[in-house]
């Protein structure tokens, strides 16, 4: 069901396209009767969940799918029918008419072989040209897209370059060609905000250089707002909803367009209410005081080792919750390992309900440990795949002998129905669970011992937006009612300004800035915080263009 | 297998599934899959006739109950003029009991080692490892016959040169499996809420490794067979008139043009159990995953 208005010249047409995969001899459909088509310079933002089907969608275009997979109906590019192409004549069109960017640069770029090397080939695959001048065109397209030192760079093999240069050095591959149309699958999903930012910059550039059509898969509504033209909304291999991007955000017609929307955390005035003076017991001592805290890893045999964390303070009072906000390398993580003691703190001190627990030992750091747990990132690896959610959960009172087996047992339940599962799953596998049921398993064990200090390390990044929107809210109904503090970790503002009573922002292992969290997130006092602020992109395509001007004047 | 749903099920009495219909419905998998249900009723078998051996044996194994190389018996005689079932029986007792203890040697102290080296890391891992790569340069028949050959030819010597000779087969599998598993966020989990480090590789990472494990052993056990049967055609193994499947073979060898069911027979026998050792050491692979029940 298409509505939106087909451009007068698509360059490239999908139509009514099915994609079926063969599995144990049953065609399964992944892709159900989509059509989409883009024109010259214009960028399509196909959206959807994991399992929405726009990657199978738009990889089947250059039919890069598994053998197993067989499509029909039609894809039509520039007049030529796609489906039923040869190898032969596809390869005339894959790389030089049509080119790919994929999401994690470091696996999509060869690690033996120089940027340099590989873009040289990608050239001379398509065009007859001498060494040279492949060459040439290299440094050419090194300077296009953004890299410094082209002369120096192009030597560089992938892990000598960031992940935002990889993906550049990516995007130099793929308009090597100078192709009219782009696909971008996920392009800066494994990178952060700001240079997230650069990259879409780089794309909104070479579309308006090159002229491409520009098909992007995305699942960031940011992302969609700040590049698009038109958008593509996807569902269980089906299209819901396509619209021109500001009537989308503005006044979306699907049910699951609204829900999609309305799922992005928002930074918003309001934020996390602050909590009452009767729980936090005003004036009560700080729950977590954090002083000069230095974190080293040790170097390998006489080299000298990498220091992550340099003299980092914060408090965080009873009951209030503090959002920790860095790019990646920023040494959010190593401060939450640092306060669970996954990792030791070389200098300064730790202090959980008062105790400085840097320098206490093993024995007597058992009593404290009641007292504070974590939640994980990862809902696949944060549960032991051979305990049953119920021992999973009933593990930390097991170990710090809590309570007799009835108590334990009821107190499993209890725990399962305040994180909104049914208490009939106990003896359910992690498997068996989806990824924000797994992470209400790893919230309820976090929970298990009424911990007064929590440690949630971006618990919600690896969820789907409208999972994470439910598991945030029970997350915060938690905290309201139970009033345990929290290190909320994070690199995503929205959700930390959703969260937090307080935002420290973290830049290098050094403290930049913190504060309550309007004062940093509405009116940041540094240079840094502001440019972290205007890289994340809303999804509001005209606020959005906004915070493009800002995010320029910024970045210069 | 000691798994720790079990373990942890003690403490949680109420919750059904984990320890009484999980035993029953692992039987019933083990049921539907058809190719281990048969291998492992035929080693079941094997277990309990080389167990009762000398009770169902007709014959004592060092009697002379017939002439010699005739077929009297159930099976034949023997070149001495033995019962050849009888010997069959015993000689597969005998086979069975070496590579079973090798194998547990083996199994143990790889294992332990594995998982001390994986977790600890640093130096420990260092000189652990390094020593398992001593340990796998040698060629194991030249070395298990030098052994053999300066301790004496006895059953114990067999079991400790094997069972040796096997510990790099477990402690390499452990060692990295426990590598990528130490960095998982449940064990950290564990770590944080306070789990002894002893309790941590028992309980949480070894049921997590067991599904290799369990193939190894099996793998190995069908290998120490073969072992034992090779350092034994040797005469360096089972002592005269002791049997082993081996030792039938390689006394057998002799009378290949006479009578080739003296080296049939021990040849056929170890082949069928080295078989159903491997066909169902896959099967307990896939039984054991929790991730594989549907």
């Amino acid at each position: 069901m298409t509505t939106g208005t087909i451009p007068s010249d698509p360059i490239l047409s999908v139509e009514r396209l099915s994609v079926d995969f063969q599995i144990a001899g049953e065609w399964t459909p992944a892709v159900k009767d989509v059509s989409f088509s883009v024109a010259k310079g214009e960028v399509v933002a196909l959206v959807g969940e994991s399992g929405s089907g726009k990657s199978v969608s738009s990889m089947s275009v250059l039919g890069l799918l598994a053998p197993n997979a067989r499509r029909h109906d039609s894809i039509r590019f520039g007049g030529t029918e796609m489906l039923g192409l040869g190898e032969e004549a596809l390869r005339a069109i894959r790389g030089r008419r049509i080119a790919m960017i994929f999401q994690e640069p470091m696996t999509a770029l060869n690690p033996v072989y120089t940027i340099g090397e590989q873009i040289i080939e990608a050239i001379q695959c398509h065009e007859p040209v001498p060494a040279a001048e492949a060459r040439a065109r290299t440094l050419e397209l090194l300077k296009k897209v953004g890299i410094p030192e082209p002369e120096r760079r192009i030597h560089s093999y992938p892990h000598q370059l960031s992940g935002g240069q990889r993906q550049r050095a990516m995007i130099a591959m793929a308009i090597s060609g100078s192709p009219e149309v782009i696909i971008a699958d996920e392009p800066t999903t494994a990178l952060d905000v700001t240079v997230q930012a650069e990259i879409l910059e780089l794309l909104r550039r070479l579309r308006e250089d090159l002229g491409s059509a520009v098909v992007i898969i995305t699942h960031d509504m940011g992302v969609v707002a700040d590049l698009a033209d038109r958008v593509v909304v996807m569902r269980q291999g089906e299209v819901v909803e396509e619209a021109p991007v500001a009537r989308l955000f503005s006044e979306p017609r699907h049910e699951y367009t609204r829900k999609l929307l309305a799922a992005v955390p928002r930074q918003e005035p309001g934020g996390h209410a602050e909590p009452d003076a009767a729980t936090t017991g005003a004036g009560g001592g700080a729950t977590l005081r954090v002083a000069d805290l230095e974190v080293e890893y040790p170097g390998r045999l006489g080299r000298k080792g990498f220091k992550a964390v340099h003299g980092v303070s914060f408090t965080i009072g009873k009951g209030r919750v503090l959002g920790l906000v860095g790019e990646s390398g920023s040494g959010k993580s190593t401060i939450g390992r640092a306060m669970v003691g996954l990792v030791r703190a070389s200098a300064g001190t730790i202090e959980i309900c008062g105790q400085d627990v840097t320098s206490l030992r093993p024995k007597e750091l058992r009593g404290l440990r009641r007292k504070y747990s974590m939640v994980f990132q990862d809902p696949g690896s944060s549960l032991n795949p051979r305990l049953s959610i119920g021992d999973s959960i009933a593990a930390p009172m097991i170990v710090n002998r809590y309570a007799d087996r009835r108590a334990v047992h009821e107190r499993v339940l209890n725990l399962l129905d305040q994180v909104e599962l049914p208490t009939s799953w106990a003896d359910r596998f992690p498997h068996e669970l989806s990824g924000g049921q797994r992470q209400r398993v790893g919230i309820a064990r976090a929970l298990a011992l009424d911990p007064e200090l929590l440690i949630a390390d971006e618990p919600t990044s690896a969820l789907d937006v409208s999972v994470q929107a439910t598991v945030l809210r029970l997350f915060q109904e938690l905290q309201d009612r139970l009033g345990f503090s929290c290190l909320f970790i994070s690199h995503d503002l929205g959700v930390v300004e959703l969260l937090s009573h307080d935002v420290a922002v973290l830049q290098h292992g050094r403290l930049v800035e913190s504060g309550p969290a309007r004062d940093v997130l509405r009116d940041p006092r540094t240079e840094y915080t502001r440019r972290l602020i205007a890289a994340a992109p809303v999804p509001d395509p005209v606020e959005q263009a906004e915070r493009r001007r800002l995010w320029r004047e910024t970045a210069r | 297998m000691a798994t720790a749903p079990e373990s942890l099920a003690q403490a949680l009495p109420g919750t059904p599934l984990v320890k009484g219909a999980g035993r029953k419905s692992f039987l019933k998998r083990m049921v539907a899959n058809r190719r281990t249900s048969i291998a492992g009723a035929f080693l079941l078998l094997v277990a309990i006739v080389a167990m009762f051996a000398p009770l169902i044996a007709p014959y004592d194994y060092r009697d002379i109950v017939g002439r010699p190389l005739t077929s009297g018996g159930p099976l034949g005689i023997d070149d001495f003029g033995r019962d050849v079932l009888s010997r069959l029986l015993i000689g597969l007792r005998t086979s069975l009991a070496v590579a079973l203890s090798a194998v547990a040697v083996a199994g143990v102290i790889g294992v332990a080692l594995g998982l001390v080296a994986g977790y600890v890391g640093r130096w420990v891992s260092t000189i652990i490892m390094r020593g398992i790569d001593v340990l796998l340069s040698f060629p194991p028949i030249v070395l298990a016959i030098a052994v053999v050959a300066i301790l004496g030819p006895a059953l114990v010597n067999v079991v400790l040169v094997i069972g040796v000779l096997y510990i790099p087969r477990f402690t390499r599998i452990v060692y990295s499996q426990v590598l990528s598993i130490r960095s998982m966020e449940y064990v950290e989990a564990s770590e944080i809420m306070g789990t002894k480090p002893a309790d941590i590789l028992v309980k949480t990472i070894l049921p997590n490794v067991a599904a290799p494990i369990i193939v190894q052993l099996s793998l190995s056990v069908s290998f120490a067979i073969q072992m034992e049967a090779g350092l034994s055609f040797l005469g360096l193994g089972a002592q005269p008139p002791l049997p082993s499947l081996g030792t039938m073979v390689g006394a057998g060898r002799d009378f290949l043009e006479v009578q080739p069911t003296l080296l049939i027979y021990p040849s056929v026998l170890i082949i069928l159990v080295v078989l159903a050792l491997n066909v169902f050491g896959d099967g307990m692979r896939d039984l054991l995953d929790p991730r594989h029940r549907t």
